[in-house]
């Protein structure tokens, strides 16, 4: 009965107005690669889901949408149970299958080029990563470049896939096929469309 | 806010609103490449601004200011009509001055005043695909895409030069999106090219009966396709605004009479307006026509 309510409970207290702030944080982030964009009035998922992660998840996930979860949140009854009832999703154990991918532990995480990059046709059928992190003040800095950015703009997310610059500069090759990153930190979001372009490291 | 219980906000229902706004995160992820997406009827006929009025119901939320734009005028049939529809389903403010707009829904003008960081241009797309007239079949415009394989549209701008001595396609003339995908600006006149490049603004498009999005994200590279001996070149007027004396704006030719007579006055409402309301005159303003008779 607990888990029933932790599956019922927790979802937009708005569902129109909510889901629309939340598209516009994205779409603010997705045309401006690396800014960090405020969001509220989140849902309030079980862990390990965090609250922007599902707030994203109910903006942007339908019975259209295949996701991929990693192993903490596909190992969570109450946190698949919440996604399925809140957003009707349909879930794939491929990540090369999926159109979005819902990544608790950065860390571990498979690398960029096992999920799907879409086909030089159809470029838009590619997985969309949204990555839980603790937020943007991370010690490593990368310094962007590219479409949304006018002349650069710094990004120190707290969490980074391994060998990120090289994984990315991989994704960025293949344009314009490839993956688009979504961080969702607390209450705040930012975004790497493929287009962008490492262009250093700072420490 | 009773009769606004009949509609959903801005419309379109939520799933709607779900898979546009999908198809809007990828058409910025990959500026100028079309994102297929699954087109609703409206309650207006397509070639009536159907794709925009879709990009904008998804868009806009209840803090927005909406501009309605139809070639440059506010106060055209279908400004009015898309204005009054949003006033009606999502009960937004709406404005008639560039600066205070935060989106921008146009059917084939971008503004003169140069759009401000946060601004979003909704452009209405009737034909999204340049290659279009060149090759009428999908599959192989998609296929010259992915081949990044644009040669035929040189050609088409060459046999311009060949039959005319110069580039004579004047609206949706293409260009060339981050080096990569060929795009169709819709057709606004070639003048306004130039503002797509660097943008600030956010620039979305949307075909509705053809079923396709695409975007351009600020400050992206639109370079307008021409050769090097026929360098890209915007259209130039011989005289000045009637009405507000602008001189480098876009312009209309108004029929005066039968007898061939004709002002040339600022296809951008808003901007000329605001002009006059500045004190600047043309030779037909109401106040400079009258002392001088």
């Amino acid at each position: 009965m607990r888990s029933d309510t932790q599956i019922f409970e927790g979802g937009f207290s708005d569902s129109v107005l909510n889901a629309q702030t939340v598209f516009r944080a994205l779409m603010d982030a997705m045309a401006n690669p690396g800014r960090i964009v405020e969001v509220s009035d989140l849902a309030t998922p079980p862990a390990p889901l965090t609250p922007l992660a599902a707030s994203i998840a109910a903006t942007l996930f339908d019975h259209d949408a295949t996701v991929w979860c990693d192993r903490a949140i596909s190992g969570s009854t109450a946190s698949t149970g919440w996604l399925k009832f809140h957003t009707g999703l349909e879930l794939t154990g491929e990540t090369a299958d999926a159109d979005f991918a819902l990544i608790s532990d950065v860390a571990t995480m498979p690398s960029l080029e096992s999920f799907c990059r879409g086909t030089s046709e159809y470029p838009d059928r590619s997985t969309t990563l949204i990555l839980q992190i603790d937020g943007f003040d991370g010690a490593e800095t990368l310094v962007l470049e590219g479409p949304g950015i006018k002349d650069s703009m710094a990004f120190s997310p707290s969490q980074l896939p391994r060998m990120f610059i090289d994984q990315w500069a991989g994704n960025r090759a293949a344009f314009p096929r490839g993956v688009d990153l979504i961080f969702a930190g607390k209450g705040v979001l930012a975004a790497l469309p493929r287009t962008t372009r490492i262009k250093k490291t700072e420490a | 806010m009773t009769d606004l219980a009949t509609y959903n906000f801005a419309y379109l229902d939520e799933q709607t609103k779900r898979m546009i706004r999908r198809a809007i995160l990828k058409a910025i992820a990959i500026p100028g490449y079309q994102v297929p997406f699954a087109s609703r009827e409206m309650p207006m006929p397509y070639g009536w601004g159907t794709g925009g009025v879709q990009v904008t119901a998804a868009v806009l939320g209840p803090d927005d200011t909406l501009k309605v734009i139809d070639q440059g005028a506010d106060d055209t049939t279908n400004a009015v009509s898309i204005r009054a529809f949003f006033q009606k389903v999502a009960n937004v403010r709406v404005t008639t001055k560039t600066a205070d707009a935060t989106i921008i829904q146009t059917r084939h003008r971008i503004p003169e005043a140069q759009l401000q960081a946060g601004q979003i241009l909704v452009y209405q797309v009737p034909i999204p695909e340049p290659l279009r007239f060149l090759e009428p079949r999908e599959t192989e415009t998609r296929k010259m895409h992915a081949l990044e394989e644009y040669g035929l549209m040189h050609v088409k701008l060459y046999e311009d030069i060949a039959r005319h001595g110069h580039i004579a396609t004047t609206y949706a003339y293409p260009v060339k999106v981050e080096g990569r995908y060929v795009m169709d600006p819709s057709p606004t006149p070639k003048f306004d090219n130039p503002k797509m490049h660097m943008s600030p603004a956010l620039q979305l498009f949307g075909a509705g009966r053809e079923k396709r999005i695409y975007a351009v994200p600020p400050y992206t590279e639109v370079v307008s396709l021409d050769f090097e001996d026929h360098p890209f070149e915007i259209q130039t007027f011989s005289q000045p605004c009637a009405l507000c004396g602008a001189k480098g704006s876009y312009l209309d030719e108004v029929i005066l009479d039968d007898k061939g007579g004709s002002m040339f006055v600022c296809s951008d409402t808003d901007f000329c307006e605001d002009r006059q309301a500045k004190g600047h005159r043309g030779a037909l303003a109401a106040d400079t026509a009258e002392a001088a008779e």
